[in-house]
Protein backbone atom coordinates (compact mmCIF):
# COMPACT_ATOMS: atom_id res chain seq x y z
CA UNK A 1 0.00 0.00 0.00
CA UNK A 2 2.66 2.45 1.10
CA UNK A 3 4.97 1.91 -1.84
CA UNK A 4 2.23 3.10 -4.22
CA UNK A 5 2.60 6.58 -2.71
CA UNK A 6 5.50 7.14 -5.08
CA UNK A 7 3.31 6.64 -8.18
CA UNK A 8 1.36 9.95 -8.40
CA UNK A 9 4.48 12.16 -8.17
CA UNK A 10 6.23 9.99 -10.76
CA UNK A 11 3.25 10.29 -13.11
CA UNK A 12 3.22 14.06 -12.59
CA UNK A 13 6.94 14.27 -13.32
CA UNK A 14 6.60 12.18 -16.46
CA UNK A 15 3.70 14.32 -17.64
CA UNK A 16 5.72 17.46 -16.97
CA UNK A 17 8.73 16.04 -18.85
CA UNK A 18 6.49 15.19 -21.78
CA UNK A 19 4.60 18.49 -21.99
CA UNK A 20 7.69 20.67 -21.41
CA UNK A 21 9.67 18.55 -23.89
CA UNK A 22 6.98 19.19 -26.55
CA UNK A 23 7.30 22.89 -25.78
CA UNK A 24 3.65 23.15 -24.64
CA UNK A 25 4.57 24.87 -21.34
CA UNK A 26 6.26 27.90 -22.82
CA UNK A 27 9.66 28.56 -21.34
CA UNK A 28 9.22 26.10 -18.49
CA UNK A 29 12.19 23.69 -18.42
CA UNK A 30 11.78 19.93 -18.18
CA UNK A 31 12.56 18.15 -14.89
CA UNK A 32 15.72 16.74 -16.42
CA UNK A 33 16.88 20.24 -17.35
CA UNK A 34 16.11 21.42 -13.83
CA UNK A 35 18.17 18.65 -12.27
CA UNK A 36 21.04 19.46 -14.61
CA UNK A 37 20.55 23.05 -13.46
CA UNK A 38 21.24 22.03 -9.87
CA UNK A 39 24.57 20.63 -11.00
CA UNK A 40 25.39 23.85 -12.82
CA UNK A 41 24.45 25.89 -9.74
CA UNK A 42 26.93 23.87 -7.69
CA UNK A 43 29.72 23.70 -10.28
CA UNK A 44 29.57 27.07 -11.98
CA UNK A 45 27.34 29.16 -9.76
CA UNK A 46 24.84 31.89 -10.59
CA UNK A 47 26.03 34.44 -11.46
CA UNK A 48 29.18 32.46 -12.28
CA UNK A 49 31.42 32.33 -9.24
CA UNK A 50 28.47 32.60 -6.85
CA UNK A 51 28.04 28.93 -6.05
CA UNK A 52 24.94 27.25 -4.65
CA UNK A 53 26.78 26.45 -1.42
CA UNK A 54 27.32 30.16 -0.82
CA UNK A 55 23.68 30.99 -1.50
CA UNK A 56 22.54 28.20 0.78
CA UNK A 57 24.86 29.22 3.60
CA UNK A 58 23.78 32.86 3.39
CA UNK A 59 20.09 31.93 3.53
CA UNK A 60 20.61 29.50 6.41
CA UNK A 61 22.59 32.10 8.38
CA UNK A 62 19.74 34.60 7.97
CA UNK A 63 16.97 32.18 8.80
CA UNK A 64 18.71 30.68 11.83
CA UNK A 65 19.78 33.99 13.35
CA UNK A 66 16.25 35.40 13.04
CA UNK A 67 14.73 32.16 14.27
CA UNK A 68 17.12 31.90 17.22
CA UNK A 69 16.22 35.38 18.46
CA UNK A 70 12.51 34.62 18.02
CA UNK A 71 12.87 31.37 19.96
CA UNK A 72 14.86 32.89 22.81
CA UNK A 73 12.29 35.65 23.33
CA UNK A 74 9.04 33.84 22.46
CA UNK A 75 9.45 30.75 24.67
CA UNK A 76 10.14 32.48 28.02
CA UNK A 77 7.55 35.17 27.23
CA UNK A 78 5.00 32.52 26.27
CA UNK A 79 5.63 30.57 29.45
CA UNK A 80 5.22 33.73 31.51
CA UNK A 81 2.00 34.61 29.69
CA UNK A 82 0.62 31.10 30.05
CA UNK A 83 1.45 30.85 33.74
CA UNK A 84 0.65 34.37 34.82
CA UNK A 85 -2.66 35.87 33.62
CA UNK A 86 -1.49 39.44 34.26
CA UNK A 87 1.37 39.02 31.78
CA UNK A 88 -1.16 37.89 29.21
CA UNK A 89 -3.36 40.90 29.88
CA UNK A 90 -0.41 43.24 29.35
CA UNK A 91 1.16 41.57 26.32
CA UNK A 92 -1.91 40.27 24.44
CA UNK A 93 -3.11 43.59 22.98
CA UNK A 94 0.40 44.34 21.74
CA UNK A 95 0.70 40.91 20.16
CA UNK A 96 -2.70 41.15 18.52
CA UNK A 97 -1.86 44.61 17.14
CA UNK A 98 1.42 43.52 15.52
CA UNK A 99 0.59 39.96 14.47
CA UNK A 100 -1.73 40.80 11.53
CA UNK A 101 1.02 42.85 9.82
CA UNK A 102 2.75 40.50 7.36
CA UNK A 103 6.50 40.29 8.15
CA UNK A 104 7.36 41.48 4.63
CA UNK A 105 5.41 44.69 5.20
CA UNK A 106 8.15 45.52 7.70
CA UNK A 107 10.83 45.28 5.01
CA UNK A 108 11.02 49.00 4.15
CA UNK A 109 11.14 49.94 7.82
CA UNK A 110 13.75 47.23 8.47
CA UNK A 111 15.90 48.73 5.71
CA UNK A 112 15.68 52.14 7.37
CA UNK A 113 16.52 50.71 10.79
CA UNK A 114 19.17 48.15 9.93
CA UNK A 115 20.23 48.91 6.37
CA UNK A 116 20.55 46.20 3.74
CA UNK A 117 22.23 43.21 5.37
CA UNK A 118 21.95 40.28 7.73
CA UNK A 119 20.19 42.26 10.47
CA UNK A 120 17.35 43.33 8.19
CA UNK A 121 16.74 39.83 6.90
CA UNK A 122 17.01 38.33 10.37
CA UNK A 123 14.53 40.88 11.67
CA UNK A 124 11.95 39.94 9.04
CA UNK A 125 12.53 36.24 9.75
CA UNK A 126 12.17 36.98 13.44
CA UNK A 127 8.74 38.49 12.85
CA UNK A 128 7.68 35.45 10.86
CA UNK A 129 8.82 32.93 13.46
CA UNK A 130 8.00 34.81 16.64
CA UNK A 131 4.21 34.64 16.78
CA UNK A 132 3.69 30.95 16.06
CA UNK A 133 6.25 30.06 18.73
CA UNK A 134 4.75 32.50 21.23
CA UNK A 135 1.13 31.46 20.72
CA UNK A 136 1.89 27.76 20.80
CA UNK A 137 3.95 28.14 23.96
CA UNK A 138 1.12 30.03 25.68
CA UNK A 139 -1.44 27.42 24.69
CA UNK A 140 0.99 24.66 25.70
CA UNK A 141 1.35 26.04 29.21
CA UNK A 142 -2.39 26.53 29.51
CA UNK A 143 -3.06 22.97 28.42
CA UNK A 144 -0.89 21.40 31.12
CA UNK A 145 -3.16 19.21 33.26
CA UNK A 146 -3.96 21.22 36.44
CA UNK A 147 -3.79 17.97 38.41
CA UNK A 148 -0.08 17.83 37.67
CA UNK A 149 0.38 21.27 39.17
CA UNK A 150 -1.61 20.26 42.24
CA UNK A 151 0.32 17.02 42.60
CA UNK A 152 3.57 18.98 42.45
CA UNK A 153 2.31 21.42 45.09
CA UNK A 154 1.36 18.62 47.47
CA UNK A 155 4.84 17.18 46.97
CA UNK A 156 6.36 20.42 48.18
CA UNK A 157 6.91 22.34 44.93
CA UNK A 158 6.86 26.14 45.00
CA UNK A 159 6.06 28.47 42.11
CA UNK A 160 9.46 28.44 40.43
CA UNK A 161 9.80 24.70 40.71
CA UNK A 162 6.34 24.26 39.20
CA UNK A 163 7.33 26.54 36.33
CA UNK A 164 10.57 24.72 35.60
CA UNK A 165 9.62 21.14 36.41
CA UNK A 166 5.97 20.98 35.43
CA UNK A 167 4.87 23.78 33.10
CA UNK A 168 7.97 23.84 30.88
CA UNK A 169 8.24 20.09 30.25
CA UNK A 170 4.45 19.84 30.02
CA UNK A 171 4.32 22.44 27.25
CA UNK A 172 7.25 21.02 25.28
CA UNK A 173 5.10 19.22 22.68
CA UNK A 174 3.28 22.45 21.95
CA UNK A 175 6.50 24.49 21.88
CA UNK A 176 7.93 22.13 19.28
CA UNK A 177 4.81 22.48 17.15
CA UNK A 178 5.30 26.25 17.39
CA UNK A 179 8.92 25.80 16.30
CA UNK A 180 7.91 23.79 13.27
CA UNK A 181 5.25 26.27 12.18
CA UNK A 182 7.55 29.18 12.99
CA UNK A 183 10.43 27.71 11.01
CA UNK A 184 8.17 27.06 8.02
CA UNK A 185 6.98 30.65 8.01
CA UNK A 186 10.52 31.92 8.64
CA UNK A 187 11.83 30.06 5.61
CA UNK A 188 9.03 31.33 3.36
CA UNK A 189 9.47 34.85 4.63
CA UNK A 190 13.22 34.80 4.13
CA UNK A 191 13.08 33.66 0.51
CA UNK A 192 10.50 36.36 -0.23
CA UNK A 193 12.67 38.94 1.54
CA UNK A 194 15.67 37.93 -0.53
CA UNK A 195 13.67 38.55 -3.69
CA UNK A 196 13.64 42.21 -2.72
CA UNK A 197 17.40 42.35 -2.53
CA UNK A 198 20.51 41.37 -0.63
CA UNK A 199 23.76 43.20 -0.11
CA UNK A 200 26.42 40.56 -0.59
CA UNK A 201 24.96 38.88 -3.68
CA UNK A 202 24.21 35.62 -1.85
CA UNK A 203 20.88 34.03 -0.94
CA UNK A 204 18.61 31.39 -2.49
CA UNK A 205 15.79 33.87 -3.10
CA UNK A 206 18.22 36.28 -4.68
CA UNK A 207 19.64 33.45 -6.76
CA UNK A 208 16.32 32.58 -8.38
CA UNK A 209 15.67 36.26 -9.10
CA UNK A 210 19.02 36.36 -10.87
CA UNK A 211 18.01 33.30 -12.88
CA UNK A 212 14.87 35.12 -13.95
CA UNK A 213 16.79 38.23 -14.92
CA UNK A 214 19.15 36.13 -17.05
CA UNK A 215 16.21 34.19 -18.52
CA UNK A 216 17.77 30.94 -17.22
CA UNK A 217 14.51 29.17 -16.42
CA UNK A 218 16.23 25.82 -15.87
CA UNK A 219 18.29 27.39 -13.08
CA UNK A 220 15.20 29.16 -11.74
CA UNK A 221 13.32 25.88 -11.32
CA UNK A 222 16.49 24.18 -10.02
CA UNK A 223 16.68 26.88 -7.34
CA UNK A 224 13.03 26.36 -6.42
CA UNK A 225 13.66 22.64 -5.98
CA UNK A 226 16.62 23.38 -3.70
CA UNK A 227 14.52 25.79 -1.62
CA UNK A 228 11.81 23.15 -1.23
CA UNK A 229 14.22 20.39 -0.30
CA UNK A 230 16.03 22.55 2.27
CA UNK A 231 12.72 23.59 3.85
CA UNK A 232 11.74 19.94 4.05
CA UNK A 233 15.07 18.93 5.59
CA UNK A 234 14.87 21.61 8.28
CA UNK A 235 11.40 20.40 9.26
CA UNK A 236 12.67 16.83 9.24
CA UNK A 237 15.49 17.81 11.59
CA UNK A 238 13.05 19.41 14.03
CA UNK A 239 10.84 16.32 13.89
CA UNK A 240 13.88 14.16 14.57
CA UNK A 241 14.70 16.30 17.61
CA UNK A 242 11.07 16.03 18.69
CA UNK A 243 11.20 12.25 18.60
CA UNK A 244 14.32 12.23 20.74
CA UNK A 245 13.07 14.82 23.18
CA UNK A 246 9.52 13.54 23.51
CA UNK A 247 10.16 9.82 23.80
CA UNK A 248 7.65 9.77 26.63
CA UNK A 249 4.68 10.41 24.35
CA UNK B 1 -19.20 16.53 71.24
CA UNK B 2 -16.08 16.59 73.34
CA UNK B 3 -13.11 17.88 71.43
CA UNK B 4 -9.61 16.88 72.21
CA UNK B 5 -7.09 19.58 71.53
CA UNK B 6 -3.96 17.49 71.51
CA UNK B 7 -2.85 14.18 70.14
CA UNK B 8 -5.02 14.27 67.04
CA UNK B 9 -3.54 13.89 63.61
CA UNK B 10 -6.25 16.04 62.17
CA UNK B 11 -8.98 18.24 63.59
CA UNK B 12 -11.62 19.88 61.45
CA UNK B 13 -13.43 22.64 63.31
CA UNK B 14 -16.59 24.21 61.97
CA UNK B 15 -15.25 23.78 58.50
CA UNK B 16 -17.37 25.48 55.83
CA UNK B 17 -16.75 26.13 52.18
CA UNK B 18 -18.78 28.21 49.77
CA UNK B 19 -17.77 28.56 46.14
CA UNK B 20 -18.75 31.60 44.13
CA UNK B 21 -19.36 30.91 40.48
CA UNK B 22 -17.29 33.32 38.43
CA UNK B 23 -19.80 33.91 35.64
CA UNK B 24 -23.06 34.19 37.51
CA UNK B 25 -21.80 35.25 40.91
CA UNK B 26 -24.02 32.56 42.40
CA UNK B 27 -22.97 31.05 45.69
CA UNK B 28 -22.61 27.31 46.07
CA UNK B 29 -22.45 26.07 49.63
CA UNK B 30 -20.48 22.84 49.62
CA UNK B 31 -19.49 22.19 53.23
CA UNK B 32 -21.51 23.23 56.26
CA UNK B 33 -19.55 23.42 59.52
CA UNK B 34 -17.87 20.04 59.56
CA UNK B 35 -16.36 18.87 62.83
CA UNK B 36 -14.14 15.84 62.70
CA UNK B 37 -11.25 14.36 64.67
CA UNK B 38 -8.86 11.91 63.09
CA UNK B 39 -6.51 9.88 65.25
CA UNK B 40 -2.91 9.19 64.32
CA UNK B 41 -2.48 5.86 62.57
CA UNK B 42 -6.17 5.50 61.77
CA UNK B 43 -7.68 4.61 58.42
CA UNK B 44 -10.80 6.71 57.94
CA UNK B 45 -13.16 6.60 54.99
CA UNK B 46 -15.40 9.47 53.97
CA UNK B 47 -18.57 8.45 52.18
CA UNK B 48 -21.57 10.39 50.98
CA UNK B 49 -23.92 10.97 48.06
CA UNK B 50 -22.07 11.84 44.85
CA UNK B 51 -21.39 15.53 44.48
CA UNK B 52 -21.79 16.09 48.21
CA UNK B 53 -18.42 17.72 48.73
CA UNK B 54 -16.21 14.81 49.86
CA UNK B 55 -13.50 15.80 47.45
CA UNK B 56 -13.67 19.44 48.51
CA UNK B 57 -13.28 18.34 52.11
CA UNK B 58 -10.15 16.40 51.24
CA UNK B 59 -8.78 19.29 49.21
CA UNK B 60 -9.22 21.57 52.21
CA UNK B 61 -7.21 19.16 54.34
CA UNK B 62 -4.59 19.00 51.60
CA UNK B 63 -4.45 22.78 51.52
CA UNK B 64 -5.42 23.00 47.85
CA UNK B 65 -8.53 25.00 48.85
CA UNK B 66 -9.01 27.47 51.68
CA UNK B 67 -12.07 27.28 53.93
CA UNK B 68 -14.71 29.99 53.97
CA UNK B 69 -15.11 29.48 57.72
CA UNK B 70 -13.60 27.23 60.37
CA UNK B 71 -10.19 25.65 60.25
CA UNK B 72 -8.19 22.53 59.55
CA UNK B 73 -5.65 21.69 62.24
CA UNK B 74 -2.94 19.27 61.23
CA UNK B 75 -1.15 18.05 64.36
CA UNK B 76 -2.46 21.15 66.07
CA UNK B 77 -1.24 23.63 63.43
CA UNK B 78 -3.64 25.41 61.06
CA UNK B 79 -3.29 24.39 57.43
CA UNK B 80 -2.53 27.33 55.16
CA UNK B 81 -1.50 25.54 51.98
CA UNK B 82 -0.29 22.27 50.56
CA UNK B 83 2.76 20.57 52.05
CA UNK B 84 4.65 17.31 51.69
CA UNK B 85 3.68 16.24 55.22
CA UNK B 86 0.14 15.81 53.87
CA UNK B 87 0.47 13.55 50.86
CA UNK B 88 -2.33 13.43 48.31
CA UNK B 89 -3.27 10.69 45.87
CA UNK B 90 -5.64 11.70 43.09
CA UNK B 91 -8.21 9.71 41.19
CA UNK B 92 -6.53 10.83 37.95
CA UNK B 93 -3.10 9.52 39.10
CA UNK B 94 -1.54 12.85 38.00
CA UNK B 95 1.76 11.26 37.03
CA UNK B 96 4.21 13.41 35.10
CA UNK B 97 4.07 11.81 31.64
CA UNK B 98 7.57 13.03 30.69
CA UNK B 99 9.19 11.39 33.71
CA UNK B 100 9.96 7.72 33.99
CA UNK B 101 8.42 5.69 36.80
CA UNK B 102 11.55 6.15 38.90
CA UNK B 103 11.72 9.88 38.18
CA UNK B 104 8.07 10.28 39.08
CA UNK B 105 8.64 8.65 42.44
CA UNK B 106 11.72 10.76 43.12
CA UNK B 107 10.04 14.05 42.11
CA UNK B 108 9.45 15.27 45.65
CA UNK B 109 12.99 14.28 46.62
CA UNK B 110 14.56 15.93 43.57
CA UNK B 111 12.87 19.26 44.22
CA UNK B 112 13.86 19.32 47.85
CA UNK B 113 17.46 18.97 46.65
CA UNK B 114 18.23 15.45 47.79
CA UNK B 115 21.39 14.18 46.07
CA UNK B 116 20.63 12.06 43.02
CA UNK B 117 22.05 8.80 44.29
CA UNK B 118 20.16 8.98 47.56
CA UNK B 119 16.92 10.05 45.84
CA UNK B 120 17.27 7.15 43.46
CA UNK B 121 17.81 4.66 46.26
CA UNK B 122 14.84 5.95 48.18
CA UNK B 123 12.61 5.94 45.10
CA UNK B 124 13.67 2.38 44.37
CA UNK B 125 12.81 1.30 47.86
CA UNK B 126 9.32 2.81 47.59
CA UNK B 127 8.83 1.20 44.21
CA UNK B 128 9.61 -2.05 45.94
CA UNK B 129 7.03 -1.18 48.60
CA UNK B 130 4.33 -0.90 45.94
CA UNK B 131 5.60 -3.98 44.10
CA UNK B 132 6.89 -2.27 40.97
CA UNK B 133 10.56 -3.17 41.06
CA UNK B 134 11.77 -3.67 37.50
CA UNK B 135 9.52 -0.98 36.03
CA UNK B 136 11.80 1.97 36.88
CA UNK B 137 12.52 3.08 33.34
CA UNK B 138 9.03 2.85 31.88
CA UNK B 139 6.99 5.94 31.10
CA UNK B 140 3.49 6.34 32.57
CA UNK B 141 1.78 5.74 29.21
CA UNK B 142 3.24 2.23 29.25
CA UNK B 143 1.52 1.32 32.54
CA UNK B 144 -1.94 -0.03 33.34
CA UNK B 145 -4.28 2.00 35.54
CA UNK B 146 -3.49 -0.02 38.65
CA UNK B 147 0.25 0.32 38.09
CA UNK B 148 -0.09 4.05 37.54
CA UNK B 149 -1.87 4.43 40.85
CA UNK B 150 0.83 2.38 42.58
CA UNK B 151 3.44 4.73 41.16
CA UNK B 152 1.42 7.71 42.35
CA UNK B 153 1.19 6.18 45.83
CA UNK B 154 4.94 5.48 45.86
CA UNK B 155 5.60 9.05 44.75
CA UNK B 156 3.53 10.36 47.64
CA UNK B 157 5.06 7.95 50.15
CA UNK B 158 8.59 8.84 49.05
CA UNK B 159 8.41 12.28 50.69
CA UNK B 160 7.32 10.45 53.86
CA UNK B 161 4.06 12.25 54.61
CA UNK B 162 2.54 11.89 58.05
CA UNK B 163 -0.93 11.60 56.59
CA UNK B 164 -2.11 10.15 53.30
CA UNK B 165 -5.13 11.82 51.67
CA UNK B 166 -6.69 9.67 48.99
CA UNK B 167 -9.39 11.01 46.68
CA UNK B 168 -11.28 8.09 45.15
CA UNK B 169 -7.94 6.68 44.06
CA UNK B 170 -9.31 3.39 42.76
CA UNK B 171 -12.49 4.73 41.14
CA UNK B 172 -11.29 4.43 37.56
CA UNK B 173 -9.90 0.90 37.93
CA UNK B 174 -11.72 -2.25 36.87
CA UNK B 175 -13.37 -4.25 39.67
CA UNK B 176 -10.68 -6.91 39.90
CA UNK B 177 -7.75 -4.49 40.00
CA UNK B 178 -9.70 -2.39 42.41
CA UNK B 179 -10.10 -5.21 44.95
CA UNK B 180 -6.41 -5.96 44.62
CA UNK B 181 -5.52 -2.35 45.26
CA UNK B 182 -7.75 -2.25 48.35
CA UNK B 183 -5.96 -5.26 49.79
CA UNK B 184 -2.65 -3.66 48.90
CA UNK B 185 -3.63 -0.44 50.68
CA UNK B 186 -4.65 -2.25 53.88
CA UNK B 187 -1.38 -4.11 53.90
CA UNK B 188 0.59 -0.94 53.20
CA UNK B 189 -1.23 0.94 55.93
CA UNK B 190 -0.59 -1.84 58.45
CA UNK B 191 3.07 -1.91 57.49
CA UNK B 192 3.72 1.85 57.55
CA UNK B 193 1.27 2.97 60.21
CA UNK B 194 0.58 6.18 58.27
CA UNK B 195 -2.70 7.95 58.98
CA UNK B 196 -4.99 7.57 55.97
CA UNK B 197 -8.07 9.56 54.99
CA UNK B 198 -9.81 7.90 52.09
CA UNK B 199 -12.66 9.40 50.09
CA UNK B 200 -14.88 6.99 48.21
CA UNK B 201 -18.39 6.74 46.83
CA UNK B 202 -18.28 2.97 47.16
CA UNK B 203 -19.79 1.66 50.38
CA UNK B 204 -18.20 -1.71 49.78
CA UNK B 205 -14.78 -0.09 49.56
CA UNK B 206 -15.39 1.97 52.71
CA UNK B 207 -16.41 -1.10 54.73
CA UNK B 208 -13.46 -3.08 53.43
CA UNK B 209 -10.96 -0.37 54.34
CA UNK B 210 -12.25 1.91 57.03
CA UNK B 211 -11.76 1.74 60.77
CA UNK B 212 -14.03 4.73 60.95
CA UNK B 213 -16.48 5.44 58.18
CA UNK B 214 -17.74 9.01 58.21
CA UNK B 215 -21.08 9.48 56.47
CA UNK B 216 -21.72 12.89 54.98
CA UNK B 217 -25.02 14.44 54.02
CA UNK B 218 -26.08 15.77 50.66
CA UNK B 219 -24.62 19.12 49.70
CA UNK B 220 -23.92 21.21 51.69
CA UNK B 221 -22.18 18.35 53.45
CA UNK B 222 -22.47 17.85 57.20
CA UNK B 223 -21.34 14.85 59.20
CA UNK B 224 -24.42 12.67 59.57
CA UNK B 225 -22.98 9.67 61.32
CA UNK B 226 -19.72 7.90 62.03
CA UNK B 227 -19.74 4.12 61.68
CA UNK B 228 -17.03 2.19 63.47
CA UNK B 229 -15.84 -0.99 61.87
CA UNK B 230 -13.85 -3.15 64.28
CA UNK B 231 -13.59 -6.17 61.99
CA UNK B 232 -10.13 -7.73 61.70
CA UNK B 233 -8.11 -7.23 58.53
CA UNK B 234 -8.13 -8.67 55.94
CA UNK B 235 -11.90 -8.47 55.86
CA UNK B 236 -14.11 -10.95 54.11
CA UNK B 237 -16.70 -9.25 51.96
CA UNK B 238 -19.17 -12.08 52.51
CA UNK B 239 -18.97 -12.19 56.32
CA UNK B 240 -22.25 -11.38 58.09
CA UNK B 241 -20.67 -8.49 59.98
CA UNK B 242 -19.43 -6.95 56.71
CA UNK B 243 -22.81 -7.31 55.06
CA UNK B 244 -24.65 -5.93 58.08
CA UNK B 245 -22.49 -2.82 58.28
CA UNK B 246 -22.75 -2.28 54.55
CA UNK B 247 -26.53 -2.47 54.85
CA UNK B 248 -26.56 0.12 57.64
CA UNK B 249 -24.45 2.53 55.62
CA UNK B 250 -26.50 1.99 52.49
CA UNK B 251 -29.60 2.70 54.52
CA UNK B 252 -28.24 6.06 55.63
CA UNK B 253 -27.13 6.87 52.05
CA UNK B 254 -30.52 6.01 50.62
CA UNK B 255 -32.14 8.19 53.25
CA UNK B 256 -29.80 11.04 52.41
CA UNK B 257 -30.47 10.82 48.73
CA UNK B 258 -34.24 10.58 49.00
CA UNK B 259 -34.78 13.37 51.58
CA UNK B 260 -36.18 16.30 49.73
Amino acid sequence: MNKWKIVPPLVALALWELLAGLGWLGKTPTPVQAVRGIYELIATGLPPGYHLQGHLLASLARVFSGFAVAFVIAVPLGILMGAWPLASVIVDPLVEAIRPIPPLAWAPLALIWFGLGLASAAFIVFLGAFFPILLNTVSGVKSVDPHLVEAARTLGARKRTILGRVLVPGSMPSIIIGMRIGMGIAWMTLIAAELIGVKNGYGLGYMIMTARDLARYDLLVAGMVVIGVVGFLIDWLIRLGEKRLLRWR
Amino acid sequence: MAMKTTGQALSLRGLSKTFIEKKTGKELEVLDSIDLEIEPGSLTCLVGPSGCGKTTLLRLIGGLEMPTAGEVLFEGTPVTGPGPERGMVFQEYALFPWRTVLKNVSFGLDIEGMPGVEARRRAESYLETVGLTGHEDLYPRELSGGMKQRVAIARTLAVEPRILLMDEPFASLDAQTRNGMQEFLVELWQRTGTTVVFVTHSVDEAVFLGGDIVGLSRRPARVVDTFTNSMEYPRGRTEPEFIALRARILEYLTREMSDA
